[in-house]
């Protein structure tokens, strides 16, 4: 494993109904770095990010994250205590966000902080404002999910997320429920993350996106990684006829 | 054509109603050949009951009643009816006279015609073994005294002030409550003190009081069938006929020598009572204890249903299908058998007071439903909001407590609301076990004032003063609780 690394994953196998949907991945997220999971729909692209923080069980294989592993065959039940300090240190912003719909995007962000972590109240609102400002939402503190739009939806996923100061950031097709003119603000609180050196791993089908924030791109198909390196070589210059396929698909 | 013959049907129906029982009851009688007669064979042995061998109808009322249709030319024909509606069944038309250990009352004089007394009983106070103290009516001001309602026992008590007077609708159960010491006395005919309660170890005789006759019930516009079932009483009476009737069913005693010169008891002037302000004041008393058991069982099963869902949902195998069957039997099985079994099935391992009971069977039996609420709630939450909150590093309870349960919540809320209102309404029910709520002070009211239309009215009114907020509110809970888009 690179030093590096604050994400790495081995021989990753996962089976759904017993057809196989990840069938040995391996990858690495370095630090302060993104790395697009790119492919076609279907590819095992969820399936894998899932799987990164224990949503989706594997069979085989590990997950190395921030100094903790996740073994195959861990239970909800039994190995409570290890999978809450994964996800503490894993933040995921889902595809269709799951914003919290009684609470106030405020308290969204608020929440876990507060429960978790055990932050004061006064300290945990602090937090959550600044960072619904940093995402453009400060006016929109006090609103409830459902009265914001699409776009405003995912960029308190995200504070949310960011809330409980994740090693690693999971963003799962985060422009895919955006109407084209909204994939700009995401974009744009992606980049000011990459600035702050947030680790992000995204998954996208969309060529455009992982160009502009992919510092590594990873191809997964067939449930295999196929091809990965910096986006100027995977994306300009494919290799795997898979990627030549996805790439002529977009 | 259809709707003519609908229309020739009514008024046919009206008309019959309106002609009503031709004047000469007799005739009437004659003609049908039967004399019909009610009773309930709840009231048990000696009077009528189903003999426990063949399941013949038998008692003292059913031979006297054969050998005044014997003497009538007629045959006797029982008409089950439910005691404390003897009276109005029989000014229904239902049978043609009621006998079943009547009291003449001066309630029932001022209602119906009664024949010549059939029976002299007297009054036998029942206390604990060992009880000492209570040898007169007196001594029992601040004691709770069971007896049954509309009988002489029940005035003779309700006369003297003080004492806590438990109404009761069968004859076995005042003995059983003095026996679990929820009450400290039971004051009955002896007939019922012989049969029901002095058999019981714990129990014994304090005294008797007053003297009683039961009577045959006519309609009061019917004098030419009294005077003839009176003839046929006394013919019974010089025959000796009666005599043996009673020595039979061991009912002879001193006490019957005088029924051959006891004679007919005299209508009494119907006070007609109405409805009065003290009266308004019992049913706003009898409207607050429904509230407060409605609440506290509505507390209860909030409670229970919350703690059985998440049982039936994350329990353990074992729980789970305990849960489960609680939730099917309670749910399955009728909520007035579940406060029999809580009050009198229970009381030799655990003897609760009333009121503890009928907040304990109502709220137990509500909780299978809210529990049922509840699921609907939590699958209606979207499994996507438990892996939001996984993700975030909370804990399963957390993620329950504090995102998944508010949100089932309000699926839950408008029809744990509708619930309430039901059971405000099922409250009633717990009268069966001696508690004095809304609706048993309508049915005590309507006896008292002679009429059920207006008791009913302010009743229902209560009742409506007391839903309608409710089921607005549910209404308004549903509306701005509607699914929001997750």
């Amino acid at each position: 494993m690179n030093d590096d690394a604050v994400l790495c994953v081995r021989g990753l196998r996962t089976e759904l109904g017993g057809r196989p949907v990840l069938a040995g991945v391996d990858l690495e997220a370095a630090r302060g770095k993104v790395l697009a999971v790119v492919g076609t729909s279907g590819a095992g692209k969820t399936t894998l990010l899932r799987a990164l923080n224990y949503l989706t069980p594997f069979q085989a294989g590990e997950v190395v994250v921030a100094g903790l592993r996740l073994r195959p065959g861990m239970c909800e039940r039994a190995d409570a205590a290890a999978l809450r300090a994964v996800r503490q240190k894993v933040g995921m912003v889902f595809q269709s966000f799951h914003l919290f719909p009684h609470l106030t995007a405020l308290a969204n962000v608020v929440e876990a902080p507060r429960r978790v972590l055990g932050l004061a109240a006064d300290a945990a609102e602090a937090r959550a404002r600044a960072l619904l400002d940093r995402v453009g939402l400060a006016a929109h503190a006090d609103a409830m999910p459902q009265t914001l739009s699409g776009g405003q939806q995912q960029r308190v996923a995200i504070a949310r997320a960011l809330a409980m100061e994740p090693v690693v950031l999971l963003l799962d097709e985060p422009t895919s429920a955006l109407d084209p003119r909204l994939t700009a603000d995401v974009l744009a609180v992606v980049s000011d993350l990459t600035t702050a050196g947030q680790t992000m791993v995204v998954v996208t089908h969309v060529v455009g996106f992982a160009r502009r924030v992919a510092d590594h791109v990873a191809v997964l198909a067939g449930g295999r990684i196929v091809e990965h390196g910096p986006p100027e070589e995977v994306l300009e210059r494919p290799r795997a006829a898979e990627t030549r396929a996805w790439l002529g698909e977009g | 054509m259809a709707a003519l013959t609908a229309a020739a049907w009514i008024l046919g129906a009206v008309h019959a109603v309106a002609a009503g029982p031709p004047a000469d009851a007799l005739a009437r009688m004659r003609a049908r050949g039967t004399l019909r007669w009610g009773g309930d064979m709840q009231g048990g042995e000696p009077f009528v009951f189903q003999d426990p061998q063949d399941g013949r109808l038998v008692g003292f009322e059913v031979e006297i009643a054969d050998a005044l249709a014997r003497r009538l030319g007629l045959t006797a024909e029982f008409v089950q009816n439910d005691w404390s509606m003897l009276i109005p069944s029989l000014e229904r038309g239902d049978f043609d006279v009621a006998m079943n250990g009547l009291e003449v009352t001066d309630a029932r004089r001022g209602r119906v015609a009664f024949s010549r007394p059939y029976y002299v009983f007297t009054e036998t106070l029942v206390v604990r073994r060992g009880d000492r103290g209570a040898e007169t009516l007196g001594d029992l001001r601040g004691r709770r005294v069971g007896t049954l309602e509309a009988s002489l026992a029940f005035d003779l008590l309700a006369a003297v002030p003080g004492i806590d007077v438990v109404r009761y609708e069968g004859v076995e159960e005042p003995y059983l409550d003095l026996e679990r010491r929820r009450l400290d006395a039971v004051l009955l005919d002896n007939i019922i003190a012989t049969r029901y309660g002095l058999p019981r170890r714990a129990l014994q005789a304090a005294g008797t009081f007053g003297e009683g006759t039961y009577a045959i019930a006519f309609r009061p516009d019917e004098p030419e069938l009294a005077t003839a079932v009176d003839g046929a009483l006394a013919a019974m009476m010089q025959a000796g006929e009666l005599r043996r009737i009673l020595e039979r069913w061991k009912l002879w005693d001193a006490r019957q020598a005088s029924l051959g010169d006891a004679a007919r008891p005299a209508g009494a002037a119907d006070p007609a009572r109405t409805l009065a302000g003290f009266h308004v004041g019992l049913f706003l008393r009898g409207a607050a204890v429904t509230v407060v058991i409605s609440t506290l069982a509505m507390c209860l099963a909030i409670l229970g249903g919350l703690v059985l869902s998440l049982t039936r949902r994350y329990g353990a195998r074992a729980a789970r299908a305990a849960a489960t069957a609680y939730i099917e039997v309670m749910r399955g099985t009728p909520v007035l058998l579940q406060l029999y079994v809580i009050y009198f099935g229970l009381a030799p391992i655990l003897t609760l007071d009333a009121f503890t009971a009928a907040v304990l069977g109502l709220g137990l039996n509500y909780a299978a439903y809210e529990a049922e609420l509840y699921r609907a709630g939590l699958e209606a939450v979207p499994v996507g909001q438990t892996e939001a909150a996984l993700a975030l590093g909370m804990s399963r309870g957390l993620a329950l407590r504090r995102i998944i349960l508010p949100q089932a919540l309000r699926v839950a809320l408008p029809g744990i609301a509708n619930d309430f209102i039901a059971l405000l309404k099922d409250s009633s029910l717990v009268s069966v076990i001696t508690v004095v709520e809304l609706t048993k002070q309508m049915t005590i009211t309507a006896v008292d004032v002679r009429g059920w239309l207006g008791p009913g009215l302010l009743c229902a009114a209560l009742y409506l003063a007391m839903s309608y907020p409710l089921s607005r509110l549910a209404r308004r809970l549903e509306r701005r609780l509607a699914p929001a888009p997750a």
